[in-house]
């Protein structure tokens, strides 16, 4: 819930007649205040991480970027996704499966804790980690006594950020999937494709645009979390830094430009996400109206 | 059971993989709170939420969180009604940039916030001069929490907006009725529980909160010192048992928001249904 909310396909609204609107005036002076609210809070920030990160020249941009230190941050960060999307993308796919094609008691239930991660503070969501692994954690002293290291070490950073980007590819994929209905799969079905074949020829297809909208929403989140990473990392230089982590250390140490430049890289990311899921809501809306329009006469 | 279950196969096996990945990964770690703060028993957990310091972390945290979606419900509604009702060049981008508070790692929001409004950052510097300081004061906290809670009351409201029915508004206007009369007797009267929604959505989250704030807010222990950044301090003094406690206390809190958003949802999913 908090966290986050669900994809906005914008459907085609017709804008209002002349006089059921507000006079011009009125309408530019709500306009300039918006935008000015917006450029404030959201363009001027914006501009400001690029400036920042070129205050120096180009030659220092690269050179923050191409520190041993930034290079194995952006590694890591890019093994923690890899790992945590596709484990988050199985999850969802199974989770839609089961929630969506199926009816079965506590199945609201179900849905309320799959969005559990985003109610909680992303600090919190690293701390249960610690509790759980820790030195003096639930397994704490059994992790030891077999020389397993998991908090403050990758295995933590890895799993706190499966946590926080758990529900965004589920959360997407269960109203596609609803919306597509049972009867193409069940078609499918009685004229002999097997269960794997029916996923992949009938219901892939159609979700495949939620599928990507929801693994681009939780690749950003895996990418970019902070709070919670950074309280079951060691902050070891080289180590156990992810890029977000990175970019705290460089500024803690007044290397403001350093810490921009890894900065621009991440909300560069943050652009192409931007991009990237304004395209899909376009294609998302298209789909499901032609789903609509393939589905009217069944129901007249 | 409907009879697509028995057409259909893989339920028994994709439900007992979705219910152990949820077990694994969200609900066994989150049960360590509650279980740890039970263990520690009453008078240790009373006494570390009535400490003065974290006491003054909750009010901060609770106070920006709530002026900062205050500031969010008056600016998202204005901004979600020009992006769905007013055509102006340049739209679909704005409409796309709302959500970059969700696409922006706190991180780079933080450290951006903090520079741009220090004594001599773009913003900090002329305010300065007008005696204003935002960097590392509750301020600051307040303007970084406002900008992460921004898209949910904008993207709560946009669908709403869009449903609204003109011919209602067309009726009223026929009937005599200024645009004045319909925006406050029939327009807002609407978007009431949707408005609602998006203020507690963005209530919520700044209430946990972290990566965006703890650079700007300066962290000076009963001043500027959020509930999530104790939490972080406790358990850097290795002081296991006060940082669950103020995490479970955290938790409590949001997951009555939680239930109140759920609620609100209901409310809003009916009036749009009618």
């Amino acid at each position: 819930m908090a966290g986050y909310v669900s994809a906005h396909r914008q459907g085609s609204a017709t804008l209002p007649r002349r006089r059921l609107t507000e006079p011009a005036l009125v309408r530019w002076t709500l306009i300039g205040i918006a935008l000015a609210f917006l450029a404030l809070f959201l363009a001027v920030p914006l501009v400001m991480v690029f400036s920042e990160a070129f205050a120096k020249g180009v030659d220092a941009y690269w050179a923050a970027l191409e520190d041993p230190d930034a290079l194995s941050a952006i590694r890591l960060t890019l093994f923690v996704a890899a790992i945590a999307v596709p484990s988050n993308l199985i999850f969802g796919i199974s989770a839609g499966w089961a929630i969506a094609k199926f009816r079965f008691p506590g199945r609201n239930l179900l849905i309320t804790l799959i969005d559990l991660p985003f109610a909680v503070s992303p600090v919190i969501s690293g701390l249960v980690f610690v509790l759980l692994f820790g030195r003096r954690g639930w397994f704490g002293p059994w992790l030891f006594d077999h020389d397993i290291k998991i908090v403050f070490a990758v295995p933590g950073i890895v799993l706190a950020t499966i946590f926080v980007s758990f529900p965004f590819i589920a959360r997407e994929i269960i109203p596609v999937m609803e919306a597509s209905g049972t009867e193409e799969e069940e078609a499918a079905r009685v004229l002999g494709a097997s269960g794997l074949q029916t996923f992949f020829r009938v219901t892939l297809p159609n979700i495949k645009w939620g599928l990507l909208y929801g693994v681009i929403l939780c690749n950003a989140r895996a990418m970019g979390e902070f709070g919670a990473v950074s309280v079951v990392s060691g902050h070891v230089r080289g180590r156990t830094n992810t890029m977000p982590l990175h970019v705290e250390i460089l500024y803690n140490e007044y290397n403001f430009q350093a810490a921009f430049a890894v900065a621009s890289v991440l909300a560069l990311l943050a652009l192409v996400t931007l991009v990237a899921k304004a395209v899909i809501e376009r294609r998302l809306a298209r789909s499901l109206a032609a789903h609509d329009e393939t589905a009217a006469p069944e129901s007249a | 059971m409907s009879k697509s279950n028995r057409v259909l196969p893989g339920f028994r096996i994709t439900m007992a993989f979705t219910l152990l990945y949820l077990g694994l990964i969200v609900i066994v770690p989150l049960t360590t709170l509650p279980v740890e703060s039970i263990t520690m028993g009453w008078t240790a957990f009373h006494r570390t939420l009535t400490d003065p310091r974290v006491v003054a972390s909750y009010k901060l945290s609770l106070g920006a969180s709530f002026v900062a979606a205050i500031v969010n419900g008056v600016f998202g509604v204005l901004v979600a009604w020009v992006l769905v009702r007013y055509p102006f060049p340049g739209r679909r981008v704005i409409d796309a940039l709302i959500d970059l508070p969700f696409a922006l790692p706190t991180a780079v929001a933080g450290i951006t916030l903090t520079t741009l409004y220090a004594p001599n950052g773009w913003l900090g510097a002329p305010l300065a001069r007008h005696g204003l300081k935002v960097s590392f004061t509750p301020l600051g906290v307040t303007v970084a929490l406002i900008f992460i809670g921004l898209p949910f009351v904008v993207r709560t409201l946009q669908p709403v907006i869009e449903e609204l029915d003109l011919q209602v508004e067309e009726a009223a206007t026929s009937l005599g009725a200024n645009r004045w009369h319909i925006t406050t007797r029939i327009i807002l009267p609407y978007l009431y529980p949707a408005w609602i929604t998006g203020f507690a959505l963005s209530f919520a989250r700044a209430v946990g909160e972290y990566g965006s704030v703890v650079f700007i807010s300066g962290n000076m222990p009963m001043r500027t010192e959020i509930a999530p950044l104790l939490i972080i301090t406790k358990l850097l003094q290795y002081d296991y048992a006060g940082a669950t406690t103020i995490a479970f206390g955290l938790l409590v809190i949001s997951f009555v928001l939680l239930l109140a958003i759920n609620g609100l949802q209901h409310w809003t999913g009916r009036r749009l249904a009618h």
